[in-house]
């Protein structure tokens, strides 16, 4: 196994490699990546994989990496059974 | 910034702006450049629903939202796009709740097949045989377009950019717009926050931020954010096809490719702003109608939620064309939640009549002095 076949975002299964291509083709926001190629979206919302992004694109673009601008956290903060959040309204 | 002057700017990154960037450029008009404050699809596209229908009640939305579809059955081989723009006509099904409602979906589905757009009307059982666990109580009947679907909105409008590109146009992201300079009814310039581009033509392609615009040239557009909301749930197993929608209960929800099921609901007396924070009343409000009408999806989870906006215009239809007395300032906005769908349409109609003078489909009812003659376009089939 080579450092590029290293997964990223575990949710979603992208690999050092697709991101790197993905920075070389011109997406340089975390926000683009993600919008790409899901990096991010899955279960865990990027809590990983987002600041090993970050990393590679301060490195790709030569600037630090607190200069890498990081996308909104979405609620909720878990994924949640949507019955239970209908449970929560007073219907019955 | 490499360009000081263009034959047109479009202002707006989302897919209207890169899809008439594109369509632009193919018509030969290369010296364009597209400009957006942030990145390409951070506003709307990028927070839309991603569904696209040719169910609609008046002839020109039907007409539209028709030859939009026939351009996305085709968009990966048109724009040379890899992967995928991911367009599934997995179909829309429209439900009923009430006589009046019903009677409203049969004169659209008279309308749709004189069009050419294959509709079928089903009984409430028979929307079993398409969604076997939908809750079928209280609904007086459905109808159904198997060529209705959705896109993935972030890599179309990446491959009407990546294309637009290709073929020569500048895309400039994290440039916002700070004036537009006229003089005698003439645009004389862009001014930007990284330089000023000398241009004589603007497309204003700014989603809810497109009065903001056209009031830089001095024109009072009738265009303002209005905030939807949109949740996601974890994705499973494909079990449901089509794009599940109901104007009663001010619903939509649709399973994605990946598996996750898309869906939002209307908020009553959401004001005008530009806010996109999501609300937890909303994840309640959503959960409580689609435990009624589609039980199981109630028994996922919800992994995402998040907001946009609606670019609303007046009476909740698009506005195109040039917007007088200012010359070659042209709009493309107000599309009310129905920007993504017509985008490819409205790319070709935006260039034809940017190069022209004219457009191959007749939009003169919808350009921006309707609201002034009082001639507002009614559409009778909309959520929120």
């Amino acid at each position: 196994m080579t450092d590029d076949d290293i997964i990223i975002c575990r949710c979603e299964d992208i690999t050092l490699r697709q991101i790197r291509e993905l920075i070389a083709q011109g997406y340089h926001t975390i926000d683009e990546i993600k919008r790409v190629s899901r990096a991010g979206m899955g279960p865990c919302q990027g809590r990983t994989c987002r600041q090993l992004i970050a990393r590679e694109l301060a490195g790709a673009l030569g600037v630090p990496i607190e200069q890498v601008e990081m996308p909104t956290f979405r609620p909720p903060s878990r994924p949640v059974l949507l019955s239970t959040i209908a449970r929560g309204e007073a219907d019955e | 910034m490499s360009r000081n002057s263009a034959d047109v700017v479009v202002i707006g990154g989302g897919v209207v702006g890169c899809a008439v960037a594109f369509e632009l450029a193919q018509r030969g008009c290369t010296n364009v450049v597209l400009l957006e404050r942030n990145t390409l699809a951070s506003g709307s596209s990028g927070r839309c629903g991603a569904g696209v229908r040719q169910q609609f009640g008046t002839e020109l939305n039907c007409v539209l939202a028709r030859e939009a579809v026939r351009i996305f059955e085709k968009m990966d081989e048109r724009l040379d796009y890899q992967p995928s723009v991911e367009f599934r006509q997995s179909g829309y099904l429209m439900l009923a709740y009430s006589d009046h409602q019903w009677e409203q979906f049969q004169r659209n589905v008279a309308l749709e097949r004189s069009l050419d757009i294959d509709v079928k009307t089903l009984t409430p059982r028979q929307t079993l045989d398409i969604v076997p666990f939908l809750n079928i109580d209280g609904m007086v009947g459905a109808t159904f377009c198997q060529e209705d679907g959705h896109a993935n909105p972030f890599h179309t409008t990446f491959a009407y950019a990546r294309a637009a590109r290709r073929l020569g146009v500048e895309i400039l992201t994290h440039t916002e717009v700070c004036g537009i300079e006229v003089e005698n009814d003439q645009i004389k310039s862009v001014v930007t926050d990284r330089g000023v581009i000398a241009t004589s033509t603007v497309v204003n392609c700014a989603g809810a931020y497109s009065g903001k615009v056209a009031a830089m040239a001095g024109i009072d557009l009738p265009v303002w954010g209005e905030r939807h909301q949109i949740l996601i749930t974890e994705p499973v197993e494909p079990i449901m096809g089509p794009m599940v929608i109901s104007f009663h209960h001010d619903f939509y929800c649709q399973q994605v490719p990946h598996g996750s099921f898309i869906m939002g609901i209307g908020m009553p007396g959401e004001p005008k702003g530009y806010s996109i924070h999501s609300s937890v009343d909303f994840l309640e409000g959503m959960a409580v109608t689609l435990r009624q009408l589609l039980p199981p999806v109630a028994q996922l989870r919800v992994v995402r939620q998040w907001a946009g906006l609606y670019d609303r215009s007046p009476d909740a239809q698009p506005i195109l064309g040039e917007c007088p007395p200012v010359e070659r300032f042209f709009n493309a906005n107000g599309f009310s939640g129905h920007g993504f769908m017509l985008s490819p349409i409205v790319g070709v109609i935006m260039a034809e009549l940017v190069t022209t003078g004219r457009s191959s489909i007749d939009i003169s009812k919808l350009d921006a002095g309707r609201f002034a003659r009082g001639e507002l376009v009614l559409e009778p089939t909309v959520v929120g």
